[in-house]
């Protein structure tokens, strides 16, 4: 009897962990492998030894740039965690309209990313964009957004923060709104101001959503390359070239599919870093109930 | 009224004065973030309408003269939007609904029944969301090219029959807020646990199973990295890819790249307006359990 139902409970489970099997567990292993050979995908790997890493650390300047392009590329996740609590918090007075407004800053994470990008890429177009073109309208003259080194990155930013609004905010509002009352009702019979409200209630209390927009918007962000691809190709001169752009030319383009997934695992393991180092911080700010 | 009684409705007014106030700034606010969310969208809209050539006019017309609808026909036709929006159908319909199947199956087993090395295997399975993708996606490739699946739809159709983790995971919290005494009565009637799933479990969740199926649904009709990756033959191009090859083949004829990104957009638009509750509670759930 028993046996009978492990065997059912067996048999439902088995597509998942065959799956985790097949496309998790055993790529991940030769992954780690390959990293450690030359491999075109055309001829049979070569061990190189710790070649790949060694190239990765000291050779390359190339990857420290586009690490450091990577993370700038991620000061959208603060910019845009603030926006967003901001607006849940307006969305939270009672206000008349919820659903249209909830709808429209919502709009960008249903929709492609290939047409926002492309979309964006016109409206970042420095001699007939709208960017440029409203920027005039106020007597400010915009620069050449995309074609210039030092704007490419925050317009990449600029896009990620709007494109990356709405599920954040839909996160905050739902947590503000299981903040208990009671906390707010009992702080303000004691005299404590909004704002004090607001850093001693509301920020606690909410805590734990921050922590998980913190680390999977970390997690996506440091993978993030397709709007990079369409925006700008990675330019100019490499300036908004991310590290997964450049991973994935190193694998797909030139071929270097050992190199590739040295630096793979190497991004791999800076993400389990950062994740774990997200984690072993909140203990200091994250009040779970 | 005595003087506390008094003092009482001021302070009760002023709060009340000091709460418009608030909702004031809020809908001040929230308008003017509506407007910076919207104002890209119908500037996209526009666009597509003009005529060729007049997009690059200075002050831009936000309403051209003449709608130049033809931009869409050219678009759908000439540039193989409409074949693209079919291959991605033929793409992910058929994976999205096996992997909702296999993930619920899954789901239901490791929120409903007992066996040997449960919570090891649940916690393998949920491991694999902390993966990042970068690390699976060579040795991937690399495994489907020695099988000469390259240029082919399987590395994109395959992978997600074998269900997902993620929708495991939240059909799970799902299931295990439904009440024990139906499937004990099943049971008791000598219903197998399939015919338990089927019957009773998965009419019981339908939101839950529903709003997997959106999610999933609107991941694979957005998906960009894996068709680049596999997808080589312009026959073959899904919607996605299409649309990004619009950039080299209509360099600046911004009115077609644009009637294509609003082509492209109304599925999704579309399915978030007749199913956007589910979503939102999808998101929402994702985030609370996370």
């Amino acid at each position: 009897m028993k046996r009978k139902e492990y065997a059912w409970a067996y048999l439902f489970i088995s597509a998942p962990i065959l799956g985790f099997l097949l496309f998790a567990f055993i790529p991940l292993s030769y992954s780690v492998y390959v990293s450690f050979t030359e491999y075109s995908g055309y001829q049979a790997p070569v061990f190189t030894g710790t070649a790949n890493y060694v190239k990765l650390a000291m050779d390359d300047e190339l990857f420290w740039k586009t690490l450091f392009n990577t993370f700038y590329s991620a000061l959208s996740i603060p910019i845009g965690m603030a926006v967003a609590l901001g607006i849940a918090m307006a969305l939270n007075q009672k206000v008349r309209g919820i659903r249209f407004f909830r709808t429209m800053f919502f709009l960008p994470t249903i929709s492609s990313v290939i047409a926002l990008t492309l979309l964006w890429k016109w409206i970042f177009n420095d001699s007939y964009g709208l960017l440029n073109y409203l920027l005039e309208l106020i007597g400010v003259q915009g620069p050449a957004w995309l074609s210039s080194e030092t704007w490419a990155m925050p317009a990449m930013i600029i896009q990620g923060v709007w494109a990356g609004l709405g599920i954040n905010m839909v996160l905050y509002l739902a947590a503000l709104q299981g903040v208990p009352k009671s906390f707010h009702e009992a702080a303000e019979i004691d005299g404590a101001s909004r704002w004090q409200r607001f850093v001693r209630i509301t920020i606690p209390c909410i805590s734990p959503t921050t922590l998980y927009i913190l680390i999977t918007a970390t997690i996506t962000a440091l993978q993030d390359f397709p709007r990079f691809q369409i925006m700008t190709e990675g330019g100019p001169n490499y300036s908004t070239t991310t590290i997964v752009y450049y991973l994935f030319q190193n694998a797909f383009r030139y071929m270097s599919m050992g190199y590739a997934s040295a630096m793979a695992w190497a991004l791999g393991l800076l993400i389990l870093a950062i994740t774990l180092l997200n984690f072993w911080l909140s203990r200091r700010w994250v009040h779970y109930d | 009224m005595s003087n506390a009684a008094i003092a009482r409705s001021a302070r009760q007014r002023r709060k009340r004065a000091g709460e418009q106030v608030r909702q004031a700034f809020a809908y001040l606010f929230l308008t003017a973030g509506s407007l910076v969310m919207a104002i890209p969208f119908l500037w996209m809209l526009s666009t597509s309408l003009k005529e060729q050539g007049r997009e690059f006019e200075m002050p831009p017309k936000w309403i051209p003269e003449v709608f130049e609808w033809q931009n869409y026909v050219f678009v759908l036709t000439e540039a193989d939007i409409l074949k693209g929006f079919l291959n991605t159908l033929l793409v992910i319909s058929l994976p999205c609904l096996i992997g909702l199947f296999t993930s619920a199956l899954a789901a239901n087993a490791f929120a409903r029944m007992d066996f040997p090395a449960k919570n090891v295997l649940f916690t393998l399975l949920l491991a694999t969301m902390m993966i990042p993708g970068v690390v699976t996606m060579i040795p991937t490739f690399i495994l489907f090219k020695h099988i000469g699946w390259i240029d082919s739809w399987l590395p994109l159709m395959v992978p997600g029959m074998f269900g997902a983790a993620a929708a495991v995971f939240l059909l799970r919290q799902f299931f295990m807020t439904i009440p024990k005494e139906l499937e004990e009565a099943a049971k008791v009637d000598g219903m197998n646990p399939l015919h338990i799933f089927l019957r009773i479990m998965l009419p019981l969740s339908k939101p839950a199973v529903i709003t997997q199926g959106l999610l999933g649904f609107l991941a694979g009709y957005n998906d960009f990295l894996g068709p680049l990756i596999y997808i080589n033959t312009p026959e073959k191009f899904t919607l996605q890819l299409v649309l990004a090859s619009f950039q080299g083949f209509y360099t600046s004829q911004w009115t077609y790249i644009m009637a294509g990104s609003v082509l492209a957009l109304i599925p999704s638009l579309l399915l978030f307006f007749f199913a956007q509750r589910y979503f939102v509670e999808g998101i929402t759930l994702t985030g609370m359990k996370g």
